[in-house]
């Protein structure tokens, strides 16, 4: 019930070889899984992506049971793929029920799909349960600096996106005390028809936009303070340097990549 | 008598089953009689905002309850809401909690969700402003341009107003100056006594609890170490600081005084106090001479 169990972008602090890698290198290899995942195409191919994903995930030391939680807000998507890919498939029948006809090639590309979700959905968590928000936007700012040349705002992008991400855990703090604090006044938020919860938000959104605008302000103040002017010139505290093993990473992420390009163009 | 409010072998757990789990609250038994006035105190992270958000239902017990007038809160999804009406708690910085367009409506806010008529409503809220020392003029005005310590009393006012006959106050005095701190404790006090209410105080300011409070709970890594007058509670005075709080200065003087060999009672934590004992400890000397 309480806003704290929301997982999304949430980073799990741990000393695996897997938390230790470049964040560029964990982007880039995420990059390369992923198209890896859509040149897939039959069992084999799936089953050495999910034996890689598995090898990974056990590395890393994230519970199977936290990569699960973050699927439960797609099982929606999920059934609603399944169930289009189901019925909308032309090929082989296996049954027909009044106007709808089950083949077998649906139920195949039904099942092939859901994988495909799911996989895709568990290795970005993974990303994000082993990677701090600040590693991964330093990881982004670093990938994305070529850009630069083409007068893109990479830079600022990379401090709005920081930023965002560092008061992500700040806000659903807020949302939780005012929240509690109005419901001290008998406020409720779960029940009545969708007008009346509307309404109900009303004190929750007020003041935390009130207080959203202040801290905007305040952290506007202390970073003029601290001569912030832009990325102009500016250096950092933690340089990204790539190790043998980051090159390792990002060299056998696009290995696999190939090979299941391959090995997908072969039916596998 | 029977305890008003009272916790039984209370434990709360935050974030179970993942790696940020933190036990903060363990088997923890507190109770507060009608009319009368407590202070809880305790160090950051002790433990004390999980009890008091307990204590109104705002947050449900990993194990053990929460009695309120002997009945447990949770028996039923409308006992529950209807304890948060007789359970008044006042936030930390509640003057970020004010949303609505006058001063009037937000104060109201807590009586109409009481499903209270106009008159009541209107009766109520005059009062409540009436406790914290607002006039009639600022009603009509929006509480976002009023001076903070305005605020922070338009808000506990919305919380008075639902007449709690428990009422919380989680550090009210956090962040003013000395006029404005002493102001709001003399409120709390006039609704305490005009309305024989319980007030459970959060505070860290040891002479702040010393000179309002009958009775001190001392709340340390989720449990209660030290609980009873402050005389009692600060003759523990070593523990104490060990446990990052401290005793009022007039405590620690006196305690230094008798380490010297002076013939002053221990148990002395305010000014008024201390007055009488150097006076009474000089007589005292003046006789024998």
């Amino acid at each position: 019930m309480a806003l704290k169990d929301i997982t999304l972008g949430q980073f799990f602090p741990g000393s695996s070889p897997i938390h230790r890698l470049d964040p560029r290198a964990k982007i880039v290899g995420l990059v390369a899984y992923i198209v890896a995942l859509f040149l897939a195409d039959w069992f084999v191919t799936y089953a050495v992506l999910l034996a890689v994903l598995a090898i990974v995930v056990k590395v890393s030391t994230v519970k199977v049971k936290a990569l699960l939680k973050g699927l439960k807000p797609v099982i929606f998507l999920l059934v609603f793929t399944a169930v289009l890919n189901i019925f909308y498939t032309p090929g082989t029948p296996i049954f027909s029920l009044w106007i709808f006809t089950v083949t077998y090639e649906g139920v195949l590309h039904a099942f092939f799909m859901v994988v495909r979700i799911m996989m895709l959905i568990s290795c970005t968590f993974l990303l994000t349960y082993t990677t701090s928000p600040l590693a991964l936007t330093d990881g982004l700012e670093s990938l994305l600096s070529p850009l630069k040349k083409l007068h893109a705002p990479v830079h600022e992008l990379s401090m709005i996106m920081s930023i965002a991400l560092r008061f992500i855990p700040t806000l659903i703090e807020e949302t939780d005390k005012i929240m509690s604090a109005q419901r001290a006044r008998g406020a409720d938020f779960d029940t009545g028809n969708l007008l009346q919860r509307a309404k109900a938000l009303i004190p929750l959104l007020v003041p935390l936009f009130i207080s959203a605008f202040r801290r905007a302000d305040e952290l506007a103040t202390a970073m003029e303070c601290r001569c912030y002017h832009g990325g102009e010139g500016r250096t950092r505290m933690n340089r990204l340097r790539f190790r043998p093993g980051d090159v390792m990473f990002i060299v056998g992420a696009v290995l696999l990549a190939a090979v299941i390009g391959v090995m997908g163009h072969f039916g596998l | 008598m029977d305890p008003i409010i009272e916790t039984r072998q209370l434990t709360h757990v935050y974030s179970e089953g993942t790696p940020f789990r933190h036990v903060a609250l363990e088997g923890v038994d507190f109770s507060a009689m009608p009319g009368e006035y407590i202070a809880v105190i305790g160090r950051t992270g002790s433990g004390k905002s999980t009890l008091i958000q307990h204590l109104n239902g705002l947050l449900k017990p990993t194990s053990g309850e929460v009695l309120f007038d002997g009945g447990d809160i949770w028996s039923s999804k409308e006992r529950t809401h209807q304890v948060r009406f007789q359970v008044g708690l006042v936030f930390q910085y509640p003057e970020y909690q004010l949303f609505e367009e006058t001063v009037y409506q937000d104060i109201s806010f807590g009586p109409k969700n009481m499903g209270l008529d106009k008159e009541e409503i209107d009766r109520r809220v005059r009062q409540a402003a009436r406790f914290v020392g607002l006039d009639d003029g600022v009603l009509d005005k929006s509480p976002f341009d009023l001076s903070g310590g305005q605020k922070r009393r338009v808000a506990i006012a919305g919380v008075i107003a639902m007449e709690p006959q428990v009422l919380i106050l989680d550090e009210p005095t956090a962040g003013l100056d000395p006029s404005g701190a002493a102001q709001i404790l003399e409120n709390i006090r006039a609704y305490h006594q005009e309305k024989n209410a319980c007030v459970i105080l959060v505070s860290h300011s040891m002479e702040e609890v010393a000179r309002e409070a009958e009775r001190l709970v001392v709340i340390d890594h989720g449990h209660i170490p030290f609980s009873g007058p402050p005389a009692d509670v600060f003759a523990h005075g070593p523990e104490l600081e060990k446990m990052g709080l401290g005793v009022p200065a007039m405590t620690r003087v006196f305690a230094r005084l008798r380490a010297m060999g002076v013939d002053v009672p221990a148990s002395v934590y305010t000014v008024e106090q201390a007055r009488d004992a150097v006076l009474s400890a000089l007589a005292k000397r003046g006789g024998e001479r």
